[in-house]
Parts: structure tokens; sequence; C-alpha cells
């Protein structure tokens, strides 16, 4: 459950960057490969924002699918399981994307 | 959009109603921050330190029970003599494991992380300060036994070891992909059991590398000191790589 220590890391992070007194909105990307689960995170989110300027803020949550090309027949994929496997067979693919995390944008005021 | 002229955007007429009386007007600000950007700062920095003393840092992560400690004092019998060795040891409550070390005579720091299911960067950096390894030593940094969380945070090492063991099936690097694809080198231990266990040493190699095609996989005994002959190989290797950088 290493989620409710991320997310308190986004929110020391959001504070950290943004002194306004209100946000009302949290924008994440959280990729399908990056070991991390968005209800996970919305599950501690409300507990770990509470008295903070982040209290009752939306929670919007995108996530990227995985992307990659396969290094033995060039083939590029898609695909939402952390065990890539080229339609050709192989396990060579490199990744390039879906293993975000990050903190998109806030709403204020 | 509009096809002409590209004028409006794909969310088309939006109404924006007069904010109420006494309202703030919403604004949206972009961040761009990755999450884990404090951890990785506080990884960099450990990585500075160590390069510094040319101290060779190893993560060493499993599931519980899977024999990182018993490795180790193995790794201590067998090297200690000839490489300065220092351990820091992430449980989360106890301090068996660190006693175990410090009775095999090893300097070791342990941290305790109450509710944590792994260890940061920021735990480790005082850690190491505490340990205060000499230069030119290897430090062992013996992760919370989880095959789960402790992939994800960099700790400023530089090569990550996964330990499995047989009786945890072979099927693990298909469960829990993350922490094999993290992984430098698999150990695959306890096989002194194999002639009790119905268990696919070659069916583990391959899950190993669906999961991290690139990966080698050495199968040993920390118990009955077999197979450790290329554990001993990689890691004077990789010391001898880290002082030369």
């Amino acid at each position: 459950m290493h989620e409710l220590g991320i997310t308190q890391s986004i929110v020391d992070a959001v504070l950290d960057a943004i002194e306004e007194p209100r946000i009302t909105r949290l924008q994440l990307e959280i990729g399908k490969l990056s070991g991390v689960v968005p209800d996970s995170v919305r599950f501690c989110f409300d507990l770990v924002a509470s008295g903070t300027a982040l209290d009752g803020a939306r929670l919007d949550i995108v996530e990227p699918p995985g992307r990659g090309a396969c290094r033995s027949c060039g083939h590029t994929c898609e695909f939402d399981d952390p065990i890539v496997l080229c339609p050709c067979g192989s396990a060579d693919v490199q990744v390039r994307s879906g293993r975000e995390l990050k903190i998109t944008a806030v709403d204020v005021g | 959009m509009c096809g002409t002229c590209g004028c409006s955007d794909a969310d088309g007429v939006r109404l924006n109603p007069e904010p109420a009386a006494g309202s703030v007007p919403v604004r949206t600000i972009a961040l761009e921050r990755q999450v884990l950007a404090k951890n990785d700062v506080l990884a960099a920095k450990n990585r500075i330190w160590l390069r510094e003393k040319g101290i060779l840092a190893i993560n060493l992560m499993s599931s519980p029970g899977a024999g990182k400690t018993t490795l180790l004092e193995n790794t201590l019998r067998e090297l200690g003599s000839t490489i300065p060795i220092g351990v820091i040891e992430g449980d989360q409550e106890t301090l068996l494991d660190s006693n175990r070390l410090r009775a095999a005579g090893c300097r070791a720091v342990q941290i305790n992380t109450g509710a944590g299911c792994h260890l940061d960067a920021g735990a480790v950096g005082e850690a190491l300060t505490s340990l205060d390894p000499p230069d030119g030593s290897v430090v062992f940094v013996e992760n919370v036994g989880n095959l789960v969380c402790p992939a994800l945070f960099d700790l400023g090492e530089h090569r990550r070891v996964v330990i499995a063991s047989i009786t945890e099936g072979e099927d693990k690097p298909l469960k829990y992909p993350h922490m094999f694809q993290a992984a430098h080198l698999v150990l695959l231990n306890k096989i002194d059991l194999l002639p009790y266990l119905d268990y696919d040493v070659a069916g583990f190699s391959g899950n190993a590398r669906i999961a991290n095609p690139s990966v080698d996989v050495v199968p040993v005994s920390a118990t009955r000191d077999t197979g450790l002959e290329g554990w001993h190989e990689w890691l004077r290797a990789n010391l001898t790589q880290v002082l030369t950088a």
C-alpha cells in the first residue's frame, strides 16, 4: 500500500508549489504501467488532504495507456498490462509511455 | 474544431455562467511535477555522496523470508575479509536482522518503518550518514520484505538485486512484474530444497525474462553455499565498475 505515501507526496508537492488558500481541483496523470493504483490514491486523498488547502478538492486522474515498440519486429503496440508481450511473441518491448506519475494542474479560487 | 479555420477546440462551444456574487473566479494552474520528485532529489543526493566515496550500493529486494539476511551473512563470511561491507536493514519492526549482521561481524544500521511498506531515499540518506561506511566499500540496503512497493522508490543505489526462493513458485515474476523489471540481477535462492519440491528452475528463468528480457538469473543456496561464485563475481565486477567510474 505505497499509495498512502505517494498521496502524501502529491499533497506535499502541491502545497509547496501553490500558496493559495483554497485549491478546488487537482489533476494527476497515473500511467497504466506506473505501479500505482488510482483507486487507492482516491481512497487516500481525502484523508491526506483533510485540513489543508486541498480539503474537499476534486481529484481528476488521467490514465495514459502503455505504449511501446518491439525491439524484435518493430511493431508498435498498446498494452495496459505490465507484462508486455508483442503479438510476435517477443517480450523485448521498449516502453515509450504509460509510466507517468505526474501532477499536471490545479484549479484555485 | 471548425473545419475551415480551426477557430474552436474539441470541446465546442461552452457556456460560462456569470460567477455568483462574491465568489472568486476559478483559475487553472499547470504544474507538471513528478509525484516522486522529492524522493528522486534525495536519491540523487545519495548517489553523489556514494560516488564521492567510491561506494557500491546495492538495493536487495524480495518477499519476506526469501533469504536476504542469510545471503548477506554468507556474503560477509566469504568476502568480508577482502571487501569492507556495511548493511542498512529495513523492517517494519525489531532489531533482529541488524543484530544478526553485527554478530556476523559487519556494521549495520536498522531502519524500522513502522507502518511503512518500503524504504525511501530520505531514510536511506540518514542511515548512510549514521553507518559512515569506509571509502571503497559495498553497502547493502536490505529493503522491507515486499515484492510490490520497494520497486517504485529510487534510493540512490547503483544496482537492484531481487532474491526469489524456490518455495515461492515459478510464477512470481509474472505476478509481480514491476519488481522483476526493476532488477539488474535475480538470485534464485534455496535450491538445496529442489529434491523436495516440484519446481521448474528453467520455467522461473523464462518467466523472469518475460518480465525483464535482459536480466540474469543465478540459482543459489545461501544456507548450503551453492552457486554463490557467480554472485561474488558479479559483486566484484560491479565494485570495480563503481571505483573506476
